[in-house]
């Protein structure tokens, strides 16, 4: 069994349960046990970085450094703007040694800097892809529309994650699942992010404007891999459809849960029932069901052509 | 006992701010065989070199060390002056107590030893220095212009009128470059082709150009006055001197539906083609991977069409080896490939095209006659979107820099779109407007005031695709960062022009220098604009950097004159700093033992075989001699040689010693 830390952040816990819950059941799956850092705190978020640049930087340096304490070298966070914060403190202490020293000195510990950390993306790509394929047993065969948002692929300066105006990685990987990634506009706008209590209206017109797009462009379901995107996209359905004045009924997936469907995990262990706007699916013309093994891996190839 | 000056140049305050001069000079003239030593404001200056001159005349100097700049721009100054009083100018050397030391350190006492050192130790090179005479070597008055563009048409009529020849060399199948391509040319409006086809049919009529078109530079030997080239002809497939041109071949040939790239892949042409109407020389080509006869084995068409029998299945590309005396790069540039562009669909979008192809569009020869129609759908545009600075002036995309001409020709599209579509409203999405130039600034008024084009400040952020429009966001940033929506049926994107696809290899293959976005670089920005580090390679339009036409023509002039001034000498004269093998009176003639490693490490082929014979014409002894003429003086073989018979004039082994004998001996 391989061993991956895991940082959870405050949304594992609270809003986005069910994220944590698919991606320790896909990694389960895959022979990954996820180890929690321990004593972990929060990365600081939006607050932090408003209001005091040391604070910014002590939260997730103490993070790190509890890792290295642990001996663990990759982090996996699955939500993106605690890998954003993360990466970013990383990247910042890395090119100022002063800086990193006294940032040392402020949490006590001892900071080296040699954890990697990845995002859900790059922890499925590193220990997951390459047997992805083999796993996947129902392909999950509906046009997904991969919604990236901002904190998973920006500063590409610093993160150097995928291509930043036109992401692919997360299409990729609905393709290997079975599915079928749609060409779409909005990959990479606005959702309205912490909007979402303060200025509720701003975030229907901005998640309204996504989903509209999605849906214009036939997606039955769209994919994403933050937190915060899933709760503008989902549990604001009912302020975005009074602001489009439709009725937007796909749902919102993890692409945790995503992959999760592909390798036969069943929809509540994925949480699937936890999301606001209910998890179904257009009902597909049953063709070759009845025959089990053999059409299931032919159909998984013909969409991954596709 | 020398007699040897030492002066010690202030430089104004470059030296003197960190550096105590008149110390340097008074400990330094306190120097065994040191018989005059004084410092001065501007050694450089009519009075400096005066006292110069003086010094060596009153004081009978035999040795003199400018304590002063890099030896790169003075040396030649101060030589000149030594010879002027009288004194073999390889007996002077420069000290480099600026780049080396007042510049890199701060004013201190210690600064001023470490110039003394510097002065020290120049002091005992001078000591064993030789006095040398320059090598003269002939000068080959053919000139090379790589690239057929019309910087390097230009050139190359500039040259040839003088009465030089000239070598053209075109990798494309016609002469003519980007010019060609466009349509109208801004400020005045006037037909590109139309001023360019005279110049291309007076490149391929000039008795004194030779032009070797679909043919590339494949390696370059020698030095200035003195280049071997070896081109390489790539195979039309053609036998030239019976084609007539007719052009049945290309309109028989079955195969039809390859991009065309002179028309920026708007229009098909077939495999044998000539790129365009007014092409020169005007015969076609055999493109060998889209031929059917090539892949498939089969067709040849083409050659029982043809009238003449000109087609040559089996011609083989042909090398062509020419000694030629200056070389003038032309080589045009390239504009950025569509993957730059994600975020504006660039390459996903038919209809959001480049600058280039928007100039086919308007062209009268081009794939639509010359009426704007979009690329997906042939319907008129009615609203159109030119992005400037697309991808220039962006940090995120690598490219810092302003690629100059867009501003001019996006103001250009406006105004043509604007004269063929008058319903049609014309976009501009600008950073800044830079319409430095003559006539320039009012040909931008003229798009926005009598065309009205809409001039908007801002940028683009992202361009989709909807119900067949194109939807441009962006910001108005006059308007307080106002967002703007626009749903265009065209956008135009003024691409960042770079370095043109091959250019690193080929600045590599004829040694010049290149910047980090590898465009050629000049020997240096102000003064010396057209000429690169390596003497007598010169530097001709937009291979240097973004340049509209005005200036790639002044250019390419520049580059003609320097060569023509070249060609004026019959012999050109060098530093005579090459390396010499010893030589010993009879029966040993010389340390050298003839194992020739020196030979094959040579990267110049300037080492030779001598023999040495007795009375009787018997061979006694081989021994290795070194072609002056050839010789750059690096030293590859003084390192080698096992026996030390190589030395190098002016850096021997015995000097390099005494100037780090001199610095340990303090």
């Amino acid at each position: 069994m391989i061993k991956v830390g895991f940082y959870p952040g405050c949304s594992m816990k609270g809003g986005a349960q069910e994220y944590q819950e698919s991606v320790s059941a896909l990694a389960k799956v895959f022979d990954i046990e996820l180890v929690e850092i321990p004593d972990w705190n929060c990365c600081g978020a939006t607050a932090a970085h408003n209001m005091s640049k040391e604070l910014s930087l002590s939260l997730p340096a103490r993070i790190m450094a509890l890792a290295e304490k642990e001996g663990i070298t990759d982090i996996v966070v699955p939500c993106a703007a605690c890998y954003n914060r993360l990466s970013l403190v990383k990247h910042e202490m890395a090119g100022d040694p002063s800086l990193s020293s006294k940032i040392a000195s402020i949490i006590d510990m001892k900071y080296e800097g040699t954890t990697q950390i990845l995002n859900i993306i790059q922890f499925i790509d590193k220990y997951i892809t390459d047997r992805l394929e083999e796993k996947v047993v129902k392909p999950f065969d509906y046009k997904s529309a991969c919604y990236y948002g901002c904190l998973l692929v920006r500063p590409h300066s610093v993160l150097k994650f995928d291509r930043v105006e036109d992401p692919q990685s997360m299409d990729v990987l609905v393709k290997k699942a079975g599915g079928k990634a749609i060409d779409w506009a909005f990959k990479t706008e606005c959702c309205g992010a912490g909007m979402s209590v303060s200025r509720t209206d701003t975030v229907a017109r901005l998640s309204g404007n996504i989903m509209k797009d999605a849906v214009d462009r036939q997606a039955e379901v769209v994919v994403v891999a933050c937190p915060m995107c899933h709760s503008n996209l989902d549990m604001r359905r009912p302020e975005i459809n009074k602001f489009l004045g439709e009725k937007i009924d796909i749902p919102v997936l993890y692409i945790s849960q995503v992959l999760g469907l592909a390798v036969g995990l069943d929809p509540k262990t994925l949480g699937l029932n936890r999301h606001m706007t209910e998890v179904k699916f257009p009902a597909k013309p049953v063709i070759e069901a009845p025959v089990a093994e053999v059409p299931k891996k032919v159909s998984t190839t013909q969409n991954m052509e596709a | 006992m020398s007699r040897i000056g030492v002066f010690v140049c202030h430089c104004g305050e470059n030296i003197s701010a960190t550096v105590n001069c008149e110390k340097v000079a008074k400990i330094t003239g306190e120097l065994k065989g040191v018989e005059f030593a004084t410092d001065y404001k501007y050694m450089c200056s009519d009075p400096g070199q005066t006292l110069i001159k003086e010094a060596i005349k009153e004081h009978k100097l035999d040795g003199v060390v400018v304590a002063a700049c890099s030896p790169r721009m003075h040396e030649p100054t101060f030589r000149k002056a030594c010879a002027e009083a009288g004194l073999n100018p390889f007996l002077c050397e420069m000290s480099n107590i600026r780049e080396h030391c007042s510049w890199v350190h701060p004013k201190d006492d210690l600064t001023t030893e470490k110039a003394q050192d510097l002065v020290r130790v120049m002091v005992e090179k001078v000591k064993k220095n030789k006095a040398l005479n320059s090598i003269k070597v002939p000068v080959t008055k053919t000139a090379l212009v790589i690239g057929g563009g019309i910087a390097g048409i230009q050139a190359a009529l500039d040259i040839a009128n003088c009465g030089h020849k000239v070598v053209m060399v075109e990798r494309q199948p016609s002469i003519g470059g980007h010019m060609s391509q466009l349509s109208e040319t801004f400020p005045t409006l006037d037909c590109s082709q139309c001023i360019l086809t005279p110049r291309m049919v007076e490149v391929a009529q000039h008795p004194n150009i030779t032009l070797y078109t679909y043919a590339e530079v494949e390696s370059v030997d020698g030095f200035i006055g003195n280049f071997n080239v070896k081109i390489r002809k790539k195979s039309k497939s053609l036998d030239e001197d019976l084609c007539t041109g007719c052009g049945l071949c290309t309109t028989k040939c079955p195969q039809k539906k390859i991009p065309n790239e002179f028309e920026r892949g708007l229009g098909m042409r077939p495999a044998i083609y000539v790129p365009f109407p007014q092409a020169v020389p005007n015969k076609p080509v055999i493109d060998r991977e889209n031929c059917t006869y090539y892949i498939k084995g089969k067709c040849k068409v083409c050659e029982i069409v043809c009238p003449t029998k000109a087609i040559r299945f089996d011609q083989e590309d042909e090398i062509i080896e020419v000694p030629v005396g200056a070389i003038v790069m032309a080589t045009g540039f390239d504009v950025l490939k569509p993957d730059f562009f994600p975020e504006y669909g660039y390459g996903k979008y038919k209809d959001v095209i480049d600058g280039l192809a928007f100039e086919r569009l308007a062209s009268a020869s081009g794939p639509t006659q010359g009426e704007i129609r979009r690329p997906s759908d042939g319907q008129i545009p009615k609203k159109i979107v030119f992005v400037a600075c697309a991808g220039s002036r962006d940090p995120a995309k690598g490219i810092e820099y302003c690629s100059k001409i867009c501003c001019m020709y996006t103001a250009k599209h406006a105004m043509l779109y604007k004269h063929k579509v008058h319903d049609g409203i014309p976009y501009v999405f600008y950073m800044d407007i830079r319409a430095g130039g003559k006539n320039y600034e009012e040909f931008v008024r003229r798009a926005i005031v009598e065309d009205e084009t809409q001039y908007i400040r801002g940028r683009i952020s992202t361009i989709y695709e909807k119900n067949g429009k194109l939807i441009v966001k962006g910001a108005d940033t006059l308007m307080g960062a106002m967002p703007v929506e626009i749903e265009a049926d065209m956008v135009v994107l003024a691409t960042a022009g770079v370095a043109n696809h091959g250019a690193e290899e080929l600045a590599q293959t004829v040694h010049i220098s290149y910047d980090p976005y590898k465009f050629f670089a000049e020997a240096h920005p102000k003064l010396k604009p057209v000429e690169t580090n390596t003497a007598g390679i010169f530097l001709a339009g937009a291979c240097q950097a973004p340049k509209d036409i005005p200036e790639s023509v002044a250019a390419a002039s520049g580059a003609a004159v320097k060569v023509a001034a070249l060609f004026s000498q019959d012999e050109l004269t060098r530093d005579p700093l090459v390396a010499v093998v010893s030589r010993q009176a009879p029966p040993v003639y010389s340390q050298c033992v003839g194992c020739f490693l020196c030979q094959s490490v040579c990267p110049y082929q300037a080492i030779e075989r001598e023999e040495i014979k007795n009375r009787n014409g018997e061979v006694i002894k081989t021994l290795a001699r070194v072609n002056e003429g050839l010789c750059q003086g690096c030293g590859t073989c003084v390192a080698l040689c096992r026996t030390k018979a190589i030395d190098i004039h002016g850096y021997s082994n015995q000097q390099v010693y005494t100037e780090v004998m001199a610095l340990l001996n303090d």
